[in-house]
């Protein structure tokens, strides 16, 4: 049976980390490629980097970091942010990464997925999905909508729909993230998670508020999640990922510990 | 020093990537004298069966690959590596390379995860699973019981039974090691595996040393 993944997120701009990741012992790491060793030999499962550059010179020393990491860490990595051509996709692959999630990019030129999944095959591409509760209407009938640009811009596409076509068009994952828990450390949305976790037949990863591993293992156990995204959780210290992994297996259910 | 099999549907870098780290001398090559002059080889793959197939025998690979199990170089096939070892697989309707008996199967999606029935398996097979040994085998000597490895695959092998050295469970039992002694094929990534996937690599390199020495 397959065991449900924990994956810690890190933002990079212009190479560096926007959020310093404290080690024991509270130094701050503001190096990605130290911080994913870190959580490599803590047992992440994956590790994804969300690249928020803007400018294209930060775009080139992004990828020295993801060559960097490829041949220190030895699970698999997905990169996310600016990603909107096949080429920008291929760039990322071919510097060692073995996912590519396309969030905005996608919403703007759906066929972007389908060229991916021909190219590199479905395993490779993840849609990034950023969702945002709404009242429920004939246009958004699930309640959840589609954002983009970081939660700031909503583009009249239910969630449910848009899932479901990115499926059709061959992506292998979903990173779902809702846009009203992020930060809150509240717990998941666990009743989104459900309803895109129902709704389509590929893995679902949960994004967007954990705060401690019971909130993990309730997207694992109630909401059917595939895989549970963290960040600040584990950036500032706070959880180790074995600790949150014991806590969750406690639970029955199936982790990968580090042996 | 280690041979990785260059053809275009290997994943090559990934595998070398895992070797520098574990200082294993390595080369990609598809030079038939530079194989042969390997303590080893390794045959990776990703993609699809027909599309490889189609790769090692338009570059005249697969004869090459045949003749070194011949002389019993030892050869550890990965993920698509692994599947066109046998006769044939379901994908894409390929007769592969028939170095070991058997075939690759599609999963099947009404295969389901819990035993109530309830939740359909989800194909591809992508993530951390389990691996039981049903024999002795050296590529897992001073690996724990309880590791995991990185599977992504559609396709699981089914070689003849004598063939099947580990077996892992989604929805059902699939054989996911298999082969004889020196001549190993596993369906997940060694080389994303973790710790306990680099301690494979440098168990085969370890075997690899020793049959070349005491040549």
């Amino acid at each position: 049976m397959l065991s449900k993944r924990i994956i810690p997120c890190l933002d990079v701009r212009d190479g560096k980390l926007t959020k310093g990741v404290k080690f024991k012992g509270n130094v701050d790491i503001g190096d990605p490629v130290e911080s994913a060793r870190h959580y490599y030999e803590q047992g992440a499962d994956e590790i994804v980097f969300y690249d928020i550059t803007a400018s294209s010179e930060g775009r080139g020393i992004f990828l020295d970091v993801v060559e960097k990491v490829a041949s220190q860490i030895f699970i698999p990595f997905s990169v996310g942010g600016g990603i909107n051509t096949l080429e920008d996709m291929r760039a990322v692959l071919l510097a060692g990464a073995e996912k590519v999630s396309v969030n905005s990019g996608a919403v703007k030129n759906p066929d972007v997925i389908s060229q991916g999944a021909a190219a590199f095959g479905a395993q490779c591409v993840v849609l990034g999905m950023d969702v945002k509760r709404v009242p429920k209407s004939e246009a958004i009938p699930s309640g959840f909508e589609v954002v983009i640009h970081g939660g700031r811009k909503p583009t009249g596409l239910d969630a449910v729909d848009w899932a479901r076509t990115g499926e059709a068009l061959g992506a292998g994952e979903i990173c779902l993230n809702s846009i009203d828990a992020d930060g809150t450390k509240e717990g998941y949305d666990l009743e989104l998670t459900r309803t895109i976790v129902k709704s389509v037949r590929i893995p679902v990863i949960a994004s967007g508020g954990a705060g401690n591993p019971q909130h993990m293992a309730e997207a694992f156990t109630k909401a059917g999640a595939s895989a549970a995204l963290i960040a600040s959780i584990v950036h500032y210290g706070e959880y180790s990922i074995s600790g949150i992994k014991e806590h969750i297996a406690a639970q029955g259910v199936k982790m990968r510990m580090v042996w | 020093m280690l041979a990785i099999l260059k053809y275009r549907a290997g994943n090559q870098t990934s595998v070398r990537r895992a070797l520098d780290s574990l200082g294993i001398a390595n080369s990609i090559t598809a030079d038939p004298d530079e194989l042969a002059a390997a303590q080893g080889v390794i045959f990776p793959g990703v993609g699809a069966a027909g599309t490889a197939m189609e790769e090692l025998v338009g570059e005249g690979l697969d004869s090459v690959l045949k003749s070194l199990i011949w002389q019993e170089k030892p050869l550890l096939g990965i993920c698509v590596g692994c599947q066109i070892l046998l006769d044939y697989s379901e994908e894409n309707d390929t007769k592969a390379l028939s170095v070991i008996p058997g075939e690759c199967r599609l999963f099947n999606p009404a295969w389901t995860e819990d035993e109530a029935g309830k939740v359909p398996i989800k194909v591809p097979h992508m993530g951390w699973n389990s691996v039981e040994l049903l024999q002795d085998c050296e590529l897992f000597q001073g690996i724990d019981p309880r590791s995991e490895f990185y599977f992504v695959h559609s396709y699981y092998p089914a070689p003849a039974e004598q063939y099947v050295i580990g077996q892992t469970t989604y929805g059902r039992s699939f054989c996911s090691v298999h082969g004889r002694r020196g001549l190993w094929a596993v369906q997940f990534h060694p080389e994303k595996s973790g710790r306990p996937g680099l301690q494979l690599l440098a168990n085969f390199a370890a075997f690899c040393r020793e049959v070349s020495n005491a040549q």
